[in-house]
């Protein structure tokens, strides 16, 4: 088996199954198999898909500089699938607080929407992740030409959108969201680094005279 | 508006103490009862020293609502006890070794009877009553709650305080030693909460040393906390050590920390929202995963007894 096939065949569904272990919890912890999702499980439940959330589209940020500072091609194989496992978990919190937070109800949805930025900002995420879920498959990456990866540049702006969300919705203590914009300030900070020294690199490349 | 009186059905009627006490806990009253039996001639004092021991000579009352309590278990591990961490689980894991002996309770002010009183001093002379109240936490969800307490009121009038006393103010041990949360800087402390005098002096109130007939566990506020049924649960301070009669209004924490989100009433009002979520619907815990919330009442239900202090004051402004 070649380094490709080992990443197809073993690798990629070997993530696959370990990335879907925080979903696994949550059901055999609210069947009380592992544990138990305490006095509030709905608090429990909408606080762990959330964070993973925000976990999976940290670490789906992280492949390029790994890429890069390790030199490493094999993180990029990945990419998709964990883009993909953030659209899964945050798809799950929200899932979860419209139908056991909100009870189903349309008009305490829209009420939220309305008055409520920092779930205005969290619904905007979902949306966004959403679009760049079903733009996900290769023939419509192929399709789309350079308007794909302009599409997909919203990661960063869903990133933010996340962070921001969960900042702006706990009560007083905000140690959390601040390592989690503490993560992504690194993430996005290294890819501006990159480019500025891309710039002036090509500033500084001489320029020969006109003949 | 519906307001239940007159329980009728004991607490541990409706739940088992097997069943309400967690395993940590009911070992731990399990010890307890061996040792109690051995120096129960020794012990004179009102409110035991010691972990979850039964209180004796607790009467009922008429406040009480007959809606079944949570369970021990998640009235005792599900807790906002900032000074034994932020997370709801926290003053459960931190506060198992507090020490709530020997305790004091500072009372200065605008009284004629001041001074540091230990706790048993403080507490003797008052009834110990059961008073089964609904709880609502600011955040929108809910509890009932068997409480066993010392009328507030009888508290308030046992120390005598002066036509300047507008005010009660109430503070919470300030322990860096003893408690992890006052390490960080979520809250400036010490904990700092305050009433009216004409709330204080309303019947409901209660200082509260038991929950299901035992003494109350310390991530619940040992040894002595505040119960107000109809203000969000964040007026009710724990682990008091200081009451002082006050002519100006007394700062409270949670309106120090978020003015915009927090006042110094915070009586339970489903018409006033908090800027960032709905209070017109709460989450009753142990309602279940699929439960619906139900609708929050105003003043918690208990509007026939405190709506009249409110009359003259525009509860949407004085949120």
């Amino acid at each position: 088996m070649n380094t490709l096939q080992q990443i197809r065949f073993i690798w990629k569904p070997l993530v696959f199954v370990v990335c879907l272990i925080p979903a696994a919890l949550v059901v055999t912890d609210a069947l009380e198999l592992t544990g138990g999702l305490g006095a509030n499980p709905v608090e429990a439940i909408l606080d762990r898909f959330g964070n993973w959330a925000l976990r999976f589209i940290m670490i789906a940020l992280a492949v390029t500089p790994l890429r890069r500072v390790s030199g490493w091609n094999w993180p990029s194989r990945f990419r998709r699938m964990l883009g993909l496992f953030t659209f899964f978990y945050a798809l799950m919190h929200f899932l979860t607080w419209f139908i056991l937070d909100r009870d189903r109800s349309m008009s305490e949805v829209v009420e939220d929407l309305a008055e409520r930025p920092f779930i205005t900002l969290g619904f905007i995420a979902v949306l966004l992740l959403t679009a760049l879920a079903i733009t996900s498959f290769s023939t419509l990456r192929r399709r789309m030409g350079k308007r794909w990866q302009t599409l997909h540049n919203a990661a960063y702006v869903i990133a933010i959108l996340g962070v921001w969300h969960y900042w702006w919705q706990v009560k007083k203590d905000i140690t959390e969201p601040l390592i989690y914009a503490a993560i992504l300030s690194a993430l996005l900070g290294i890819r501006i680094v990159w480019r500025l020294k891309k710039r002036t690199k090509r500033a500084l490349t001489p320029v020969r005279p006109a003949a | 508006m519906l307001i239940r009186k007159a329980a009728d059905i004991r607490p541990s009627e409706i739940t088992s103490e097997r069943n309400y006490l967690n395993r940590r806990d009911f070992m731990r009253a399990g010890a307890i009862a061996g040792g109690t039996l051995l120096t129960s001639g020794a012990m004179s004092a009102v409110v035991p020293d010691t972990r979850l021991a039964k209180l004796a000579n607790v009467s009922k009352s008429a406040h009480s609502t007959n809606e079944a309590p949570n369970s021990f278990e998640d009235i005792s591990t599900y807790n906002n006890f900032y000074e034994f961490g932020l997370n709801k689980d926290d003053p459960f894991e931190n506060a198992q070794d507090f020490r709530t002996r020997p305790w004091t309770i500072e009372v200065d002010g605008h009284a004629e009877k001041t001074g540091t009183f230990d706790f048993d001093d403080f507490v003797k002379p008052f009834d110990l009553e059961e008073r089964i109240y609904r709880m609502r936490c600011v955040e929108a969800w809910s509890m009932v709650i068997p409480w066993v307490g010392i009328s507030l009121a009888d508290v308030v009038k046992h120390f005598k305080p002066s036509s300047k006393a507008q005010y009660v103010a109430f503070e919470t041990l300030n322990d860096r030693e003893q408690m992890p949360g006052v390490r960080g800087r979520a809250l400036d402390w010490p904990y700092r909460e305050g009433l009216t005098i004409a709330e204080a002096t309303n019947p409901l109130p209660i200082l509260a040393v038991g929950i299901y007939g035992n003494v109350i566990p310390n991530q619940n506020g040992a040894p002595i906390r505040l119960v107000v049924p109809w203000k969000y649960g964040f007026k009710g301070i724990k682990s008091i050590v200081k009451i002082s009669f006050t002519s100006r209004r007394p700062k409270t924490s949670w309106n120090m920390a978020i003015p915009g989100e927090y006042g110094f009433y915070a009586n339970v009002n489903p018409e006033v929202n908090h800027p960032r979520w709905s209070q017109a619907r709460e989450r009753r815990i142990g309602a279940g995963l699929f439960a619906s919330k139900q609708e929050t009442l105003m003043f918690n239900g208990y509007g026939e007894q405190v709506a009249h202090l409110y009359k003259d004051l525009n509860l949407r402004r004085n949120y």
